[in-house]
């Protein structure tokens, strides 16, 4: 019989056709009659007082629909609402985040006015007439500076410390006091920008008649974005209507609340016109969020056999001017996942969020955890340095061992499953660790600088449990078996790019027994899909394809009672075989799905008291995180003239839990490689001291071209969770957190002849040339 | 000002503004709108067309400027009745994910083997070096372009989407293990 098994094959996907031959939509290729276009005035300012805007040349455009200042919404028109920050913290700092500024703008491309107008064109024109007189006050863009004193970026504040979260576990003092060796640095994780290739895109549309609100927008969180509007403006959550078509690409950077999204639906309330803003790329730069920037001074206690027995830290995470969604709770995330996949007890912490007069960071793929993990494989490195021990050995030596998962760690989570030993046996064999270590000693003796580094990582993904979450963590599916038989599922994520209308579409074809190609995937709808929360956190699959499963179990729950009465059976003798049901161990007589569901429909001949139809909504609750891992070896050589790093060789063996389409998965280590990557090598982005964003574009802020990423060699391992019914865990953000420390590592691990200990990110060619002007030694350093 | 081009193969006759770019000239006049804009410095590449053949970013073109000129989009490049073989190698390797990027990748690669039939790995990324991904990492995209030469070469016919649905034959062993997974109930019954 032919094993028909969809789940783990590497099927084509299912969206590609339309996105290969350009028929897709993405919210700039909405088209609705009557679309008038915004232009936001921005603030050319880091810091600085509004003394005046003059509209007046702009409205006497005759291109020109109307302008609306932040005065405007506020006082004429009476929107005082705030942005939307989600947290449970008890003392975070929340100073007021208009929509369009009022009085004072804290952050340059700060949205002060919007202009409509009859053509994008014609929009821009005439915001270049909008005149706003400013007085430039104090700006402060360091963190450190920021946190001392003034000036402040919320004067009302008297601090620019947003929040501060204490720590400690186990007995931090007794560690360090028994220590053999302490490693002391202090560690800068830049500040980086998502780039999706997609800008930030809406259109709003307001039915009068039906008062009825529609925003397309280019959002990973269409059901969150509702509700958020709702409270915002003031409207009933069920007459707005969010959709997220085809979405170019997230990062995190679309898991948000923006003020151009309020705005121009506001505006398009008022015009009864449908409004559409698609931003420049210069204006992403400005105004989407950013991710990373933390400076992260840490304490590392070892003993001699390079056993970690400690870690003292201090996290100083900048916040930019304002809370966006989730800002204050990233660095929290660094904080829980501090201690990597090592066993160590003794932590003592401190988290401070600091506002300055830069964009609001917040949730970049990875969100906290590549920062924590950034900075544990760098001290793993640097005690193994010191030590004099191979890097490979000081992990084994500290990992948490597979007998002891669950594992409750000194920060208080739980992870779920863990083999650390061997997916760094598997990559360490893959990449042919001993061979390349002889090579680079080799290599050393004719003046060339091969450098080879490790990252183990473990991430917190799945997010999440509700109790642990900013907000809701569930998710939910539906399943519909239509009166024809084709199956139609409904799925609260919002995929953007991550494939699962195919992956959760061989989940149903799997367990359902109906070929993939009637299998129809809906989802970013808020009018078709019930309430879901959205695609972040490596979540989809782990959270939205778990309530798919619990959808299936109803949905055969009840196709098996349908056949039981047809039958005249017992539903306890059937069962689910091979997507069909039969009584148990006898295939002579089977039902399939759709034939159910046409009974279902029919729904003259059902059990007494069944209700007709076939079609289940579930909602998964995680019960905790998951916890995927991975080890990955980076292999560069430092050109000793120049400084240039050139990536050798990059391998990368992750474990996800099971794997639903082994291609689609390995392409989401590969696009997380190279982001993670490109934060070690080549992005940063740079304010100068009055706030002005000096990496604007994408001539200025470095994202890779493909010659500047290697060939990535690719391998898993499989160690299931019990977390979700479908064993697996989450990939998303796994090559971005695997790969930044691998690759710093490695340059690090290159340099060592020269006595570096650490530099920080970007390793650009200028750093690494200046640091190996010092002379070389003959191996690892003190 | 009135200008005439050949778009897809057939005749276009609009009156633009000087300033028009041929990017929005296809996407907000002829409703071409699988010509991504990625952003303002002609560096991202998502708005790659051919220009009498050539590739071109139409950010950085007029529509002024094309008039009297051939131009071919993504939509011209292939259909679901008839794939490119670039567009079938994007499919089959992976070689996307949001999808943005994609439209103008795939032209700048058609571009590319028009230029050199059978590229290197390292001219594959050398080519492509005026197109910005962020999502694929470029893995997959340098693994279809190598594809789509050899397909191109061995002069394969085009296909169709649904010639290529269902996307994968059944398997006639279970997975191995490991592989993926296999839901419980049917993990009972078939182990």
């Amino acid at each position: 019989m032919a094993f028909t098994a969809m789940v783990g094959a590497r099927i084509r996907r299912r969206e590609d056709p339309r996105l290969i031959t350009g028929r897709a939509t993405y919210v700039d290729d909405v088209r609705q009659v009557g679309t008038v276009y915004a232009a936001f005035v921005r603030s050319p300012y880091g810091h600085a007082k509004i003394t005046s805007i003059d509209t007046s040349a702009a409205k006497g455009d005759p291109h020109v629909l109307a302008v609306y200042t932040g005065e405007d919404l506020h006082h004429a028109h009476n929107l005082k609402a705030s942005l939307p920050v989600a947290h449970k913290m008890p003392d975070l700092k929340t100073p007021p985040h208009y929509v369009l500024a009022l009085d004072e703008v804290r952050v340059i491309g700060e949205a002060v006015a919007i202009v409509v107008a009859d053509s994008p064109y014609t929009a821009r024109d005439a915001a270049e007439k909008v005149v706003v007189e400013y007085d430039e006050l104090p700006a402060v863009v360091d963190t450190e500076k920021a946190a001392a004193g003034p000036p402040y970026v919320h004067e009302s504040l008297g601090t620019n410390v947003a929040f501060t979260m204490p720590f400690s576990a186990g007995d931090p003092d007794k560690a360090f006091a028994e220590a053999d060796v302490v490693v002391k640095q202090r560690i800068v994780n830049q500040r980086v920008a998502p780039v999706p290739i997609e800008p930030r895109s809406m259109v709003a549309n307001y039915d009068a008649g039906m008062q009825q609100l529609t925003l397309y927008s280019a959002t990973q969180i269409p059901h969150l974005l509702r509700t958020q509007l709702a409270i915002v403006l003031g409207l009933p959550e069920n007459k707005i209507r969010a959709i997220a078509p085809e979405v170019g690409g997230g990062f995190g950077a679309k898991l948000n609340v923006y003020a151009e999204e309020v705005v121009v639906s506001w505006v398009a309330m008022q015009l009864e016109r449908p409004v559409k803003y698609i931003e420049t790329r210069s204006e992403c730069f400005q105004a989407m969020i950013h991710g990373r920037d933390q400076i992260d001074d840490l304490e590392i206690a070892a003993k001699n056999d390079g056993t970690i027995t400690g870690l003292r830290l201090k996290i100083t995470a900048n916040m930019g001017a304002y809370h966006q969604l989730l800002t204050p709770v990233v660095p929290t995330l660094t904080l829980l996942m501090a201690h990597g996949c090592y066993k160590f007890e003794n932590i003592q912490a401190e988290v401070v969020g600091v506002f300055t007069n830069t964009m609001s960071t917040d949730a970049y793929r990875g969100a906290g955890r590549p920062e924590a993990t950034f900075f544990i494989e760098r001290a793993i490195d640097m005690v193994a340095q010191r030590l004099k021990l191979d890097p490979a050995d000081v992990r084994r030596k500290n990992f948490i061992a597979n007998s002891a998962f669950p594992h409750t760690t000194a920060t208080g989570l739980t992870y779920d499953s863990g083999d650390y030993e061997t997916t760094m046996d598997k990559a360490l064999a893959l990449a042919d660790y001993t061979g390349l270590r002889k090579r680079q000693e080799e290599l050393r003796k004719q003046g060339r600088y091969l450098g080879i580094g490790l990252s183990t990582y473990v991430e917190v993904c799945g997010m999440g449990p509700s109790a642990a979450m900013p907000a809701a963590g569930w998710d939910s599916a539906t399943i519909r078996i239509e009166p024809t038989g084709s199956i139609t599922v409904l799925t609260g994520v919002s995929p953007h790019g991550q494939g699962q209308e195919t992956t959760f579409a061989q989940i149903v074809a799997d367990e359902l027994g109906v070929p993939i190609d009637q299998i129809s995937v809906i989802h970013g709808d808020t009018d078709k899909v019930q309430y879901g929360v959205g695609t972040f956190g490596s979540r989809g699959t782990a959270v939205g394809g778990a309530a798919l499963k619990l959808a299936i179990d109803t949905i055969q729950a009840k196709a098996i009672k349908i056949a039981a009465h047809q039958w005249e059976a017992n539903p306890d003798d059937l069962e689910y075989r091979d997507g069909k049901i039969q009584v148990k161990g006898d295939p002579s007589k089977t039902m399939s799905t759709p034939e159910a569901g046409f009974l279902a429909f029919m729904g003259d001949n059902l059990p007494p008291g069944l209700e007709p139809g076939l079609d289940a909504t579930r909602r998964f609750e995680p019960p905790n995180f998951v916890f995927p891992f991975g080890t990955h070896i980076c292999v560069v050589e430092v050109d000793a003239q120049s400084g240039q790093v050139e990536v050798v060789k990059y391998f990368a063996v992750d474990d996800c839990g099971r794997l639903i389409n082994p291609m689609i998965a390995g392409g989401q280590v590969h696009g997380g490689i190279a982001q993670g990557l490109s934060q070690a090598l080549f992005e940063e982005v740079v304010y100068d001291d009055r706030g002005q964003l000096l990496t604007g574009t994408l001539m200025d802020y470095a994202i890779p071209h493909a010659e500047q990423v290697p060939h990535y060699e690719l391998d898993h391992t499989v160690t299931p969770t019990t977390v979700n019914p479908l064993g697996i865990k989450g990939i998303g953000e796994a090559g971005t957190i695997g790969s930044t420390p691998a690759v710093a590592n490695a340059v690090i691990d290159a340099l060592a002849p020269f006595g570096v200990v650490h530099i920080d990110m970007p390793l650009k060619p200028e750093k690494l040339w200046a640091a190996m002007q010092a002379k070389p030694t003959n191996g690892s350093v003190q | 000002m009135q200008i005439d081009l050949t778009v897809n193969g057939k005749r276009a006759s609009l009156d633009v503004e000087p300033r028009l770019l041929l990017a929005h000239a296809l996407r907000d006049y002829l409703n071409l709108t699988g010509t991504h804009i990625g952003c303002d410095t002609s560096s991202c590449g998502a708005c790659t067309v051919l220009l009498d053949g050539v590739s071109v970013k139409s950010c950085t073109v007029f529509a002024v400027q094309a008039s009297g000129h051939a131009v071919t989009t993504i939509e011209g490049i292939g259909n679901a009745d008839s794939l490119h073989p670039m567009q079938e190698a994007f499919w089959s390797a992976h070689g996307l994910q949001c999808g943005y990027c994609t439209t103008g990748m795939i032209v700048s690669a058609v571009d590319l083997l028009q230029r050199n039939p059978d590229p290197s790995d390292d001219e594959i990324r050398a080519g492509l070096e005026g197109n910005l991904c962020r999502c694929t990492g470029y893995e997959n995209i340098v693994k279809a372009v190598r594809a789509a030469g050899a397909a191109m070469r061995s002069g394969e016919a085009r296909h169709s989407v649904n010639e290529l649905m269902p996307i994968h034959p059944p398997r006639e062993e279970p997975p191995p293990s490991g592989e993926g997974i296999i839901p419980q109930q049917l993990q009972e019954t078939k182990a």
